[in-house]
């Protein structure tokens, strides 16, 4: 027995891998959709998986640090360290800003960490870690800094030493990685001009700036520059303590919110990037019908533009399954096709967009099933043209 | 079933299949979750790590001095300007005396008749002395003429009465005189200490100096102990730096260091750690040193940023490894040994550290051992991994 399916196929073969290139970059399309969704949620992931920490804890009453801003005093871990459960502790600070580079300025975290404790960046693509206290930074790749590179923060020069990948915010920007106490300064401090204007504004104030008390007005405009302040500190658990226990004692001791991680996750994804992850999950879903339907009208209408040709099939006495299978054939090869171009140009094209497109190997396969499905509804509508068909068209017409 | 010859265009259709399907399998091998962790690789090994230590600091004199008046007044001259240098004794700016000059000229005066006063009451003195002889020659005549009956009893008497109260009225002289000195003594140090205020309103420079600031213009009040001029010794300039607690150890007076200023980074200063302050910051976290200029370079200002990198020991051959390949987790610090060709986890125990990246690790590797640098990705224990020469980005 010949197989009718690929000789039709073989007849206008063109028009059928052309077809099938089409649909494969429509499915494409919603592939990648699907991938820049589950990209956002996994940059929420990433972020905290990277931080190294068990346990978050912020100021009180907010849903920082990335969240809500926070701010709580640097002393706090040292508190921290002495609750049961808790083996490691660290400050940490995060300030989105613009960075600059060169004549440019790119969108960056700057993250403000200690060396060799969580916080740190866990792995490295190229160069070292921070050895001295002050002026190196750790770079994203996507930043597009290189090793040796000099980044503006503020008023200081920091030289890039390692280059990190995947290390972003939650909201996709990617990460640099500088000593703490910089951070610290880099977040509260002001440029020149408002700390000038700030002085002069302290030394205009009568009570501040009293002639009996000399000094005061020094005391005064110290204290407004010095900053001990940061955002989170970063708690990892010692092996068999309990998160949960651990958060209640911060949270009722210490006068802090503490957040494990599933709340941490809960916050990130279900709080920070809720409206714009369903934003793309409606698009996702329009694109997805928006394709099913294409498909569908795709097989109908070369269904429907072989009517001849199936009159006279049925004319010479093909059997009613021979005809459906062919029609049903047809409609799996263009869907296989379809996702074959599809998975490729996706996994293609996904490095070069600007944020990260995360294509899980199960979406893939959901899609995989989808398209069969969708292909084998539709080639029964088309079926049932077929069949109807009256094999008088085949003379008649 | 008849067989068909292969025509051209399912030689292409076949073509084009092959085509797809290799273009699939390979991106679905390339990436995802089937795809290897690239990662590159170091061995362990003998290194010379130069154990370094790096702080920032500000330039600071060792010894600056804030002249000021020891009382309230107000400023009458300021006669010297910021940048100046001054020299030890130089008058720097003046006090308004206010009544002080008068009031001295007011106790001269008193001094002067104070003198009068003594040179009178020594005239007063010889007066009586004088009288006190007459009385005296009286008096001895009276008792010899009285012993042979010439004169009554009571004549002698009152001669010798006479005397007593000459006596009298010459101690009573010597007493005033005794007393007109001692005031005199007394306004000459009246005098004296008005001098010494006087001139304790001229502001005289202790050492000398550049002057740093002028906080106080002329006819402006000022308090007892706040500066009108500010005065450094230029060549007591040293760098107050601040190094984190954490890393150290193993600083010590007289160590080389390099200092990189602000203002010229790209030519460093050799100095040497002159002081370690017996206090640490517990703020901050910091150790805080001094650290000297063998030689101080002109220009340099007060204030000025300085980095500081201090050798803490000579260069030492131990067994190293990039500090890129050490992780910190919950299980302790170590590093990912390739074992197999399959990442292991390994526990170290670390040494010194040097600022260009080694670290030396004392136990828990061997030498030649390999152990994985960079990553793409976090690693697992058993994960596929593929060892090549570099990862993206990491072009110099």
């Amino acid at each position: 027995m010949i197989s009718l399916a690929g000789r039709d196929i073989l007849h206008s073969w063109s028009k059928f891998v052309f077809t099938g290139i089409g649909l494969g970059l429509l499915i494409g399309a919603t592939l990648t959709m699907a991938g820049v969704y589950r990209g956002m949620v996994d940059d929420a992931k990433v972020l905290l998986n990277n931080s190294g920490a068990d346990l978050w804890v912020v100021q009180q009453d907010t849903l920082g640090p990335y969240a809500e801003s926070s701010s709580i005093h640097d002393d706090v871990y040292r508190s921290l360290l002495t609750l049961p459960g808790v083996a490691r502790a660290a400050n940490v600070t995060y300030l989105t800003m613009q960075v600059r580079r060169g004549q440019q300025d790119v969108r960056a975290m700057v993250v403000g960490f200690e060396a060799g404790q969580p916080g740190e960046p866990e792995y490295l693509v190229a160069g070292r870690q921070l050895t001295r206290s002050h002026y190196e930074a750790v770079a994203d790749v996507k930043t597009g800094f290189r090793l040796g590179d000099r980044i503006r923060i503020r008023r200081h020069d920091y030289t890039v030493v390692g280059l990190t990948r995947r290390m972003v915010s939650s909201g996709g920007d990617p990460m640099v990685f500088i000593p703490l106490k910089d951070a610290q300064e880099a977040q509260f401090l002001k440029d020149n001009d408002a700390i000038l204007n700030e002085r002069a504004r302290t030394a205009a104030n009568p009570t501040l700036n009293r002639p009996g008390v000399p000094g005061l007005l020094d005391a005064i405009q110290a204290s407004q520059t010095a900053n001990r302040n940061v955002n989170a500190v970063l708690v990892q658990l010692a092996p068999g303590a309990a998160a949960e226990q651990v958060a209640s004692a911060v949270k009722r001791w210490k006068h802090l919110q503490a957040y494990s991680r599933s709340e941490m996750e809960e916050i990130l994804v279900a709080k920070l990037i809720a409206t714009s992850a369903r934003q793309i999950g409606m698009f996702l879903v329009i694109l997805a019908v928006v394709s099913a339907a294409i498909v569908a009208f795709i097989i109908y209408t070369m269904t429907l533009g072989k009517i001849r040709e199936i009159a006279v099939l049925k004319l010479i006495g093909t059997r009613n399954r021979t005809i459906a299978g062919m029609i049903l054939q047809q409609a799996m090869g263009l869907g296989v096709i379809g996702f074959i171009v599809g998975k490729t140009v996706a996994t293609l094209w996904a490095p070069y967009f600007p944020k990260y497109v995360l294509l899980e190997p199960g979406d893939a396969l959901r899609g995989f099933l989808a398209v069969m499905l969708i292909c084998t509804l539709a080639s029964t509508l088309a079926i049932r043209a077929a069949l109807r068909v009256d094999p008088a068209t085949a003379i008649g017409g | 079933m008849k067989i068909t010859q292969p025509s051209g265009s399912s030689l292409g259709l076949g073509l084009l299949a092959a085509v797809l399907l290799g273009g699939f399998g390979l991106v679905v091998a390339r990436s995802g979750p089937l795809a290897p962790t690239q990662v590159t690789v170091a061995h362990a090994e003998e290194r010379a790590l130069r154990a370094e230590l790096f702080g920032i600091g500000t330039v600071e004199a060792r010894r600056s001095y804030f002249i000021g008046p020891t009382a309230a007044g107000r400023l009458k001259a300021v006669h010297v300007d910021v940048g100046d240098r001054v020299k030890a004794g130089q008058l720097l700016a003046e006090i308004d005396p206010v009544d002080l000059d008068e009031r001295l000229r007011s106790l001269e005066a008193a001094y002067a008749r104070a003198q009068s006063a003594v040179s009178a009451t020594e005239a007063q003195r010889k007066d009586m002395l004088a009288r006190r002889e007459i009385a005296g020659l009286n008096a001895r005549r009276y008792r010899d003429l009285g012993d042979q009956h010439f004169v009554s009893a009571s004549a002698v008497e009152s001669r010798q009465q006479e005397l007593t109260s000459a006596q009298a009225a010459v101690d009573a002289t010597e007493a005033n005189l005794q007393s007109a000195r001692q005031e005199l003594t007394r306004l000459k140090a009246d005098q004296d200490a008005l001098r010494e205020q006087r001139q304790n309103l001229r502001l005289l420079a202790p050492r000398d100096g550049i002057v740093t600031s002028r906080d106080a213009e002329p006819g402006s009040t000022v308090i007892a102990g706040q500066a009108v001029i500010r005065l450094i010794e230029p060549d007591s300039l040293w760098v107050k730096v601040r190094f984190d607690q954490g890393r150290s150890r193993g600083l010590a007076v007289g160590q080389a260091t390099r200092i990189t200023l602000r203002s010229n980074p790209g030519q460093p200063l050799a100095g040497q750690v002159a002081r370690i302050e017996p206090l640490s910051d517990s703020v901050t976290e910091e150790r805080i040193a001094q650290v000297g200029f063998d030689q101080i370079p002109p220009g340099l200002s007060v204030g000025e940023m300085a980095e500081v990198t201090v050798e803490t020991t000579v260069a030492l051959a131990a067994l190293a490894l990039p500090n890129a390949a050490v992780k910190h987790t919950a299980r302790g610090t170590g590093v990912w040994t390739l074992q197999d060709g399959k990442p292991a986890f390994t526990v170290v125990r670390l040494g010194q550290a040097s600022l260009d990246g080694l670290v030396e690790v004392i136990d828990g590797i061997r030498r030649e051992d390999a152990v994985i640098v960079h990553s793409e990705r976090d690693l697992a224990p058993g994960k596929r991994i593929k060892v090549v020469e570099q990862l993206a980005g990491s072009l110099k």
